[in-house]
């Protein structure tokens, strides 16, 4: 039937094949093998319904509960099609043909019978139709390359028809790139690899080319074929790439990003950075270390620098302060509410730790903690990410010493640390030392923040972290 | 060490689909496994590797484990409707969706999951069961338990002591099941119940049943018992050695891909994002200052993620500029309390900084948040 039906479309114009197949002819109802090449868009297939075969169990009917694929997608032999649901079990049925998928029979959550059509599928022309029962076959040469290819634990997917293609021309799946979904090996690729062995059907690609090892003229199978194509060695051969771009929707995330940065952009930054010999305070760090512990909570060295931003923040108010829409007025925050930028999973977030201005370093680790277990579970509430005055960003746990932090809105001030470093110094006696050196680099609102306000800001939390001890004398 | 690993590899690569099937050289019918890992995703994910990659043809598998702590609900339901998310995220349970279908269940070290893997053909659950049955009687003659046909086995007629689902392939087909044998009966009826309300959707609901241990029935029962009852029960009926064969989900060499199967289990995408489309319809009951306001709010989520919003709020309550600017960033958003959170609270950067104003925002979100 198929066969009359293809004699009569003139679009498609016959070409006796070369690749008349030896194979096992049972594996296809007609005896006819011409390969046909189909040269407009417009196929005249044979419409087949796949009907909802047995279930097992003398079930007759179930629900459908999702679909893959939808009306004009291609699909290949073994393809899943659907999922359906009968009883507390969940069946994934596969296609049994290629093709293009021309009808759904039913939308989800309809019964379905079994028996009954589920799909219409449009047969591939050349095919025919496959046989009900899945078919082994047996290739004249026992290449086992083409069976089910496990290249380090991969398998390459391809239909019998696209293997049959591929052995015929001496050519292994491992060395075609497949451009199918899951990287399945279409009939495309074959021909595309072929064409360019022989360079006959794409020209060369003008770019330059990365000359490829001659690895690829060894790989041919040596003995002779009848079908022999003269391949020449190869000068150049383009890279065959097989990415495609990937657009998808900002949410999430991404979107709370695009919206803050958005208004940042508002504001006009300045920068100021400096360098801060943190050897002492390493030292005291390290002696604090165990006794925090003993407590149940670990130190790093963020209480330190927050605690001491706030007392900076105590002599400079101007930096914990917000400038309304309108640029007519400036509130000047009572609480120190220091944001921590953190790093998740799911992206960037600040939660920031209420009243720095009367907790104790201890106090500021404990709440870090806290803050720090709920942000990685993903478990942070809103009251812990709003009210934040100030922003501190220890981007140095990453890497990076210098950096062009963005203030957060409605702040004015924002802070970023680079990473500590041991670097060689001079002393006041002229002597080389090992010193701990960490960068920070600030930006503030220059329609209220001046230089000079700013400099003087970091040369005070600098004091307070050079020489730990004089913290002591303005703790609240 | 290796020689270990390498005998593990031939039998299993023996049994793989390849078109030249050859067989282990025992003339065993069956083959029974025991994973090593207690984490859920894991064993789901090599239950799932074992039905796509192996051949039971000339030989079925029995397929052993257990879980620490977590709610796995059936591949077409709805979490919410399901378990209480906030209760799990708090006591740190997973949440899986499992591939086959059927209800919800709660697992823990307490209970034990039985997987029979075999052809499409030789696919036959009641089989299964009578075997369980026939173990748990030839160990403890005097426990009163049998399969319904709901394929549920009950203790004394009443509680339920196992559930049953199934997952049918193109090729080969397993019939999973759960079997209480000294699982927190507390945390399992918390967990278990929904606190969210006017919810509406086609998902596959659970049937609520009344549950008991086995070890309530007869303390001296433990998991490892049954465990080896059912191993001898199924050998027997094979006639082969009833050896349990230890395997490690997380063993790449062993099972290639396995990584990302697991790694796939446990992406929001699959957890949450396979929901069958539903509707929230319900009303908020805010306490502000010296009234309740009712706020009507309705919403679709389909994949998991916020399609249609909408909050009906007394006019004027929220400048109109950020209750849509709200709705905007809700729509297309998950449908997740995480997300939500850092979505609102960004909002409120962008918006006058009125105390008035944030704490109204504030309120408001923090009971949109509570719905999910």
């Amino acid at each position: 039937v198929c066969f009359h039906r293809v004699r009569s479309c003139s679009s498609i114009r016959f070409i006796k094949s070369k690749y008349v197949c030896v194979f096992d002819k049972s594996a296809l109802k007609f005896s006819h093998q011409q390969r046909l090449f189909r040269t407009s868009a417009v196929s005249c297939g044979q419409i087949v319904q796949f009907k909802l075969s047995d279930i097992g169990e003398g079930i007759t009917e179930v629900t459908v509960k999702e679909w893959y694929i939808k009306e004009g997608d291609s699909v290949s032999q073994f393809d899943s099609i659907c999922e359906v649901q009968s009883d507390k079990a969940s069946v994934t049925i596969t296609s049994r043909y290629d093709g293009v998928i021309r009808k759904l029979h039913y939308s989800i959550d309809d019964i379905a019978f079994v028996g009954k059509p589920l799909v219409d599928i449009e047969i591939d022309a050349s095919k025919g139709v496959a046989p009900e029962e899945d078919v082994v076959e047996t290739p004249p040469m026992s290449h086992e390359e083409h069976t089910h290819q496990e290249i380090k634990g991969h398998k390459t997917l391809a239909t019998p028809a696209v293997r049959r293609l591929a052995m015929e021309n001496n050519i292994k799946l491992s060395e075609v790139v497949g451009t199918g979904k899951d990287n399945r090996i279409l009939k495309e690729d074959i021909l595309n690899y072929l064409a360019k062995q022989t360079g006959a059907i794409l020209p060369p690609s003008p770019k330059a080319e990365i000359v490829p090892p001659p690895r690829k003229t060894e790989t041919v199978p040596a003995a002779p074929k009848d079908k022999a194509h003269k391949i020449p060695i190869p000068v150049s051969r383009p890279i065959a790439f097989s990415g495609k771009d990937k657009t998808e929707p900002v949410t999430g995330f991404q979107k709370a990003m695009v919206k803050t940065m958005s208004a940042a952009l508002k504001i006009p930054h300045f920068g100021y950075c400096d360098e801060i010999d943190l050897t002492q305070l390493v030292q005291l760090r390290e002696e604090l270390k165990p006794l925090a512990e003993l407590r149940g909570v670990k130190l790093s060295f963020m209480p330190f620098f927050i605690k001491a931003a706030s007392l900076g923040l105590l002599q400079y108010p101007i930096l914990n302060a917000s400038l309304d829409e309108n640029c007519q007025n400036v509130t000047y925050k009572a609480s120190h509410n220091i944001g921590v930028a953190m790093d998740t999973e799911q992206g960037l977030i600040v939660p920031n730790v209420k009243n720095v201005q009367v907790c104790s370093v201890f106090d500021i680790a404990v709440e870090l903690n806290r803050l720090q277990s709920l942000g990685s579970a993903g478990q942070l509430g809103t009251s812990d990410l709003t009210g934040g005055t100030f922003t501190l960003s220890n981007i140095g746990t990453i890497g990076g010493t210098y950096a062009k932090p963005v203030i957060l809105p409605p702040e004015v001030a924002i802070g970023a640390l680079g990473k500590i470093q041991v670097l060689p110094r001079f002393n006041g006696k002229g002597e080389v030392f090992k010193a701990q050196i960490m960068n920070v680099s600030w930006s503030a609102d220059h329609r209220i923040i001046d230089g000079a306000t700013m400099a003087r800001f970091s040369n005070l939390w600098k004091s307070y972290l050079e020489n730990p001890a004089s913290m002591l004398l303005d703790l609240k | 060490m290796v020689l270990q690993s390498l005998k593990n590899c031939l039998w299993l690569s023996c049994v793989l689909r390849t078109p030249k099937a050859c067989f282990w050289s025992t003339t065993s019918g069956g083959l029974i496994i025991q994973s090593v890992s207690n984490d859920v995703y894991q064993n789901l994910a090599v239950e799932d590797w074992i039905h796509d990659h192996m051949d039971f043809e000339k030989q079925q598998v029995l397929f052993l484990w257990r879980n620490s702590p977590a709610v796995v609900i059936g591949r077409h339901q709805n979490p919410w409707q399901e378990c209480n998310l906030r209760l799990l995220r708090q006591k740190n349970i997973k949440l899986a969706r499992r591939r086959s279908g059927g209800g919800t269940v709660y697992h823990d070290l307490g209970n034990i999951n039985l997987t029979f893997f075999t052809t499409r053909k030789k696919y036959e659950r009641m089989e299964n069961l009578k075997l369980i049955v026939k173990a748990l009687k030839a160990l403890r003659p005097q426990l009163d338990v049998h399969v319904t046909d709901r394929y549920d086995i009950l203790l004394d007629r009443q509680y339920k002591v196992s559930g049953t689902a199934a997952k049918l392939g193109r090729t080969s087909a397993y019939h999973h099941c759960t079997l209480l044998c000294n699982a927190d009966k507390f945390v399992l009826s918390s967990v278990l119940k929904s606190p969210y309300k006017g919810l509406r959707s086609n998902a596959t609901p659970s049937v609520p049943a009344s549950v008991k241990n086995l070890f309530e029935e007869d303390p001296s029962l433990t998991t490892e018992m049954l465990l080896d009852a059912i191993a001898k029960e199924y050998a027997m009926q094979r006639q082969m050695d009833h050896h349990i064969n230890l395997i490690n989900p997380a063993d790449e060499t062993l099972f290639p891909g396995i990584s990302n199967k697991t790694k796939e289990l446990q992406t929001w995408e699959w957890v949450y994002g396979k929901t069958p489309k539903f509707s929230i319809s319900t009303c908020l009951n805010m306490a502000y200052k010296d009234s309740v306001l009712d706020v009507r709010v309705n919403m679709d989520v389909k994949h998991g993620r916020i399609e249609v919003c909408n909050i009906d709020l007394p006019e004027q309550w929220l400048p109109p500029g950020l209750y849509s600017e709200l709705v905007k960033s809700l729509t297309g958003s998950k449908f997740c309390p995480n997300e939500t959170t850092a979505l609102v609270t960004t909002l409120l950067r962008v918006c006058p900084q009125d105390d008035e104003l944030h704490s109204r925002w504030s309120l408001l979100c923090e009971n949109m948040i509570m719905l999910m």
